[in-house]
């Protein structure tokens, strides 16, 4: 097989950084890059910075895992709302199946996503975490 | 070895990762029917466990964007240099370094490289940052100090072996410091105390040679060479890091070289979280950084198996006070745990076999 | 555009053909539409085929003209239409289109999958790839996950029950009983499908439409043309097409399927009907969720008041708007690229009045409503026994 390693470095950055797209014209943002708008159909689109932290929208704990994710163990994924709105998914780590709610609290975290065989190139990217309490 | 009179080269910005999982070594030792008494001298109670989605990678970034909470005149732009060291690369052949600078955005016009030192990898990553940093070949470095520290089952190390780093933002005459260097010394030997060969997946050691021979000759005379070219004493310093393979050689070692033990406890952290390898004393230089206060004198004493010291003086800086509280501290982290028991430990660190 | 009647269907038994290969799947339905028809296939002038993903199930791309050929349609144009679950229920939209512009007379349109010859897990994977493969399966994301985000936040905002979740699942394995080509021919109870094992909570898998095999086949020609094959032809009344975003969490509100409300807002307005017009309905419950939030979306019941709607019998066959009496997506089973197809085959039955023990009496109007990926496709057909 060919090594995926131009797929996962064309949006390497973007997934290690939280970055996004925002619409110049209209303000609507998004995960992951866009050349239109879908809100207002500009073409002008910026790459932004999206905050770091935000709350979940929706989760579920996945139990019948995919492929990728064999022998990983049942893991919660979200729909996370950014602190600007912008909504995206991602797992959510360091939490366990039983506390996590909808309206959570969560940060982002940098971690390990996949990786394409022991001998291939791994995949990092965001998940969000459990805001880790300040003394 | 190098003094520096000027005061000009600082920490501006530093910042630690420990992930959440524990495990007591209780549990260690009964899954391989060893006894606690003979486990006793290692003064070690627990130590922290990587997730299965962490490695050195993981830990080397987490630390290097707290270090950049602490350092909000920086911008990653302004990050001319990024090493780390380490021994537990998840690559062998491509470097950490890149996928930091990437995760942070540095520029593309940035020098990058990995040092391995077995747990020494991290204080040569700093000496590189400052020696740029001072000789004006960049604005800021950043080093970084993080393992995920592996371990052979069954094997003595996997009572003390555990997952964590720090990060450093250093440069001169720029920013705001939180702590300037005042001297430098090192010492390398070729004394095979630990090691582990090429495509193997755990380190082997010398047992008890690992000790007298190798962790308290060299820092004991890194330490002791510092001191002597700074033409100071035990006195002169608040506080002594030096490299904590287990929780009684860096007490031990401190007492040997004149520290009492309130001189070496703020930094100690292996009883609780265990050896970071590389990123062992860094760490404990942040947990001390997290409670110092300006004008105080801490000794630095890195050992890395091979086997070599790194000492360094740094005294506190006023910036200090300021930065503390940007990212979370060493303590909030030891704070937030969960405990394992051997098998999903052994399941996280891909210790089963399939 | 003329009008267009269904003339034929033929359909496999749905469930794990450990001894089929996909083509064989495919002319076994073909053939069957082909007999119902009473067509000799060279009058056949296009083959429209809805299929998923046969290069992760089973290695083959190209399914169009491999079809053709294993059918002796050598020389006529073949489609392949891929639209996640929504694939042969799209290829039915463009057949449809095909001759009711003209350009055919008479056209094979179905869909053929064959999932079991891969492992569960890695058949899940392929699923997710009917989602944003880089901004969610890259991330975890399966499709069950997916519909169960779109489940506790319909749960929160509705307060819809996991109980009423079960009696979707509950009802249509119920129908399948009396569907000899279904998959799971056994009833389940609401403390059955509750106490079955998570897949992505709250969706058990008694909340989740199956990994099956199979195929389904219809036959559509010119309504000038119909009673030359059938004496009972069924006519195309209305369609309706949407698209929404392929991720989920691009959506203003997740408990709304947009493309549904849009779909079948065109197909009733096309048809010239409303909603409580319709007498019996194929729903996308490729999730017990689905089912629930699409009662809401067409328009059978007020927004939120979907769980109320199964808990009151209203959907059962009998009840106020029989929904998937050929026991759905989870009983009679989903094969991906052949489920729209399916479901249009058992309309055409309902309307013909040989649906057998599952028959609803007297339906004269039918709908089909496809679903692909979180939503992002959907397609939507009403049938009548009558032309407009």
């Amino acid at each position: 097989m060919m090594p995926k390693s131009p797929r996962i470095w064309q949006l390497a950055e973007r997934r290690y950084g939280l970055l996004g797209s925002k619409c110049t014209v209209c303000g609507k943002t998004y995960i992951g890059p866009r050349n239109v708008c879908p809100v207002c159909n500009s073409e002008k689109i910026e790459t932004i910075q999206l905050p770091p932290r935000g709350t979940i929208y929706s989760y579920t704990v996945v139990h019948t895992l995919p492929a990728e994710k064999d022998n990983y163990g049942p893991y919660i994924m979200a729909i996370v709302e950014l602190e600007d709105g912008t909504k995206l998914t991602a797992e959510i780590v360091d939490c366990d199946s039983e506390d996590v709610k909808i309206g959570m609290r969560v940060e982002l975290a940098f971690r390990v996503i996949g990786q394409e065989s022991e001998h291939g190139i791994i995949y990092y990217g965001y998940k969000f975490r459990p805001i880790i309490s300040r003394t | 070895m190098v003094t520096f009179k000027d005061k000009k080269t600082a920490i501006v910005g530093y910042g630690s990762y420990i992930p959440r999982y524990r495990i007591k070594i209780e549990n260690i030792a009964r899954v391989w029917g060893e006894s606690l008494d003979m486990l006793r001298g290692l003064k070690v109670q627990e130590i922290s466990v990587k997730g299965p989605d962490e490695d050195q990678i993981t830990i080397a970034v987490e630390a290097a964007r707290n270090a950049l909470k602490r350092a909000p005149e920086v911008s990653p732009k302004d990050i001319g240099a990024i090493y780390s060291g380490s021994e537990s690369k998840p690559y062998a052949v491509k470097p950490t370094s890149t996928i930091v600078a990437a995760a942070i955005g540095a520029p593309m016009s940035v020098r990058l490289a990995d040092y391995e030192f077995a747990c020494k990898g991290g204080t040569e990553a700093i000496i590189s940052c400052i020696a740029q940093a001072r000789s004006g070949m960049i604005k800021y470095g950043l080093a970084i100090a993080a393992d995920c520290s592996q371990s052979l089952p069954g094997d003595v190390l996997e009572y003390t072996a555990s997952a964590g780093g720090s990060a450093f933002i250093i440069g001169h005459d720029l920013g705001d410091p939180i702590a300037y260097f005042e001297g430098q010394y090192s010492i390398g030997t070729d004394t095979p105390d630990f090691w582990r060969r090429d495509l193997s997946k755990y380190p082997r050691h010398g047992g008890r040679f690992t000790g007298e021979p190798a962790y308290f000759r060299h820092i004991i005379a890194a330490a002791t060479g510092l001191m002597k070219e700074l033409n100071m004493t035990p006195e002169d310093f608040d506080y002594i890091v030096p490299h904590q393979p287990n929780g009684s050689f860096p007490v031990e070692v401190a007492k040997r070289l004149g520290f009492s033990d309130s001189k070496v406890l703020p930094g100690l952290l292996s009883p609780i979280v265990g050896n970071f390898y590389s990123g062992s004393s860094p760490t404990g230089l942040c947990k001390v950084l997290d409670q110092a206060k300006p004008g105080q004198r801490i000794l630095l004493v890195s050992f890395g198996s091979g086997s070599g010291s790194d000492a360094f003086s740094i005294v506190v800086a006023e910036g200090i006070e300021r930065k503390r509280d940007l990212a979370p501290k060493v303590e909030d982290f030891i704070n937030r745990k969960k405990y394992v028991d051997y098998s999903l430990y052994a399941r996280f660190w891909g210790k089963i076999v399939l | 555009m003329r009008d267009v009647a269904v003339v034929g269907i033929g359909m496999t038994r749905f469930g794990e053909r450990w001894d089929k290969q996909l083509r064989d799947l495919f002319v076994e339905a073909a053939n069957e539409a082909l007999k119902d028809a009473n067509m000799n296939r060279k009058e056949v002038q296009a083959l429209f085929v809805g299929n998923f993903s046969a290069g992760s199930f089973v290695g083959q791309e190209h399914v169009a003209p491999l079809l053709a050929d294993y059918l002796s349609l050598r020389s006529k144009p073949a489609f392949r239409i891929e639209s996640a679950c929504a694939s042969s229920g799209m290829a039915f939209n463009l057949a449809y289109m095909a001759v009711a512009s003209g350009i055919y007379d008479i056209v094979m349109v179905g869909g053929v999958e064959k999932m079991t010859d891969i492992s569960a897990p890695e058949a899940m994977s392929v699923h997710a790839k009917a989602m944003d493969v880089e901004w969610e399966a890259f991330f975890g994301l399966t499709l069950p996950a997916a519909f169960a985000l779109i489940a506790r936040r319909h749960m929160i905002q509705y307060g819809t029950k996991p109980e009423q979740l079960a009696m979707v699942s509950v009802k249509n394995h119920k129908n399948a009983t009396k569907n000899p080509l279904a998959q799971f021919q056994f009833e389940v109870t609401v403390e059955r499908v509750l106490a079955s094992p998570i897949v992505s909570d709250p969706l058990h898998v008694l909340d989740c439409s199956p990994v099956t095999d199979g195929a389904a086949a219809i036959i559509l020609c010119s309504a000038e043309l119909a009673k030359k094959y059938t004496d009972t032809p069924v006519y195309v009344l209305g369609f309706g097409t949407a698209s929404d975003s392929i991720a989920l969490h691009d959506r203003f509100d997740i408990t709304t399927l947009y493309a549904v409300v849009s779909a079948s807002r065109q197909a009733y307005k096309m048809a010239g009907i409303e909603p409580k017009n319709i007498d019996v309905a194929e729903l996308h419950d490729n999730f017990t969720i689905t089912e629930i939030i699409s009662y809401e979306d067409l328009g059978l019941c007020e927004k939120g008041k979907g769980g109320l709607m199964i808990e009151e019998g209203e959907t059962e066959i009998g009840g106020r708007i029989p929904v998937n009496p050929s026991g759905g997506l989870k009983a009679r089973g989903n094969p991906i690229g052949a489920t729209g197809a399916a479901q249009i085959v058992e309309i055409v039955q309902q309307l013909r009045g040989e649906a057998g023990k599952r028959q609803v009496s007297g339906a004269e109007i039918g709908m089909t409503q496809n679903i692909g990926g979180s939503g992002s496709t959907c397609v939507i057909h009403i049938f009548g026994r009558q032309r407009r």
